[in-house]
């Protein structure tokens, strides 16, 4: 019976999708596992030492950071969401738990977040019409909360013409509709 | 408005919500402060023109809570910290 039984994805397909507008490329990823990690009172120091021994970087304010396996960005005062390959992660909490111990509390988010990839070489007139960032100034590995179309959601700048934006996964269609309607914009 | 973040640097003020006057930060114990100063945390503000302290919500960011320092005349924001760091200079735990 297992073998019946396939996840969908955010937008509700059985494969992620990609949407091409001009030079804009849209791109549905179901392949990341997330999780978030928050360290508990007092235990900053534990929670570093966890993470370098396990390769997760944990970056500073407003920022984002990749390692071989993890990568993460920052969300609030001591505490960011991780990002790790679905095939290899999917059971993502187990994977961090060890590590980290009572020093962080550790949810995971995998299926809260619908996560659309967004390249081209020039984002800025895309992003400037999404966003209140001033996505020309910010530097590559920004990351930061934002709001798009009304609907929350996160942004990292990995370079000037490649974005990654998580949505609430609810919110997946409503969130990729306000990406096209913006791209289709710019033509 | 630009509220500066004490983490985040600059920021639009569409990004946060108020919620009122900093003082509701320190809510006198129900069990032991006399109904007078309950009634008077809870209903009585001053109305300040000029200086005023209060609470907003980064809701659209990093969720922190801020203890913005607002003159209510020219809108000029001269102070801007973590309420968590406040709370904890008053001598709070958490």
């Amino acid at each position: 019976m297992a073998d019946t039984l396939h996840a969908l994805t955010a937008l509700g397909h059985a494969a992620p999708e990609t949407v091409e507008i001009g030079p804009y490329r849209i791109t549905e990823r179901f392949d990341v596992a997330l999780a978030s990690i928050a360290s508990r009172k007092g235990r900053d120091k534990d929670v570093e030492k966890a993470a370098k021994a396990e390769n997760l970087p944990l970056p500073g304010p407003a920022a984002a950071a990749e390692g071989a396996t993890w990568a993460s960005f920052w969300v609030a005062p001591q505490m960011w969401i991780v990002e790790a390959p679905f095939a290899s992660h999917e059971d993502i909490v187990s994977h961090l738990k060890p590590a980290f111990g009572d020093a962080a509390s550790i949810t995971e988010q995998t299926d809260a977040w619908v996560r659309f990839d967004l390249a081209a070489p020039d984002l800025v007139p895309l992003m400037e019409r999404l966003c209140n960032v001033d996505f020309s100034k910010a530097a590559a590995g920004f990351a930061s909360r934002v709001v798009v179309e009304h609907t929350s959601c996160y942004l990292i700048k990995r370079g000037q013409g490649e974005v990654t934006l998580y949505g609430p996964r609810s919110s997946a269609r409503s969130l990729l509709h306000a990406l096209e309607t913006a791209a289709t914009s710019l033509l | 408005m630009i509220i500066n973040h004490p983490i985040l640097g600059p920021r639009d003020s569409q990004e946060f919500v108020y919620l009122g006057d900093a003082s509701l930060m320190t809510r006198p114990d129900g069990m032991t402060a006399g109904i007078e100063e309950f009634h008077d945390w809870l209903y009585n503000r001053d109305n300040p023109a000029g200086l005023h302290r209060e609470l907003w919500y980064h809701e659209q960011g990093d969720r922190s809570w801020l203890v913005v320092t607002r003159n209510t005349v020219t809108h000029e924001i001269t102070s801007v910290e973590l309420a968590r760091d406040v709370a904890r200079k008053m001598g709070r735990s958490k």
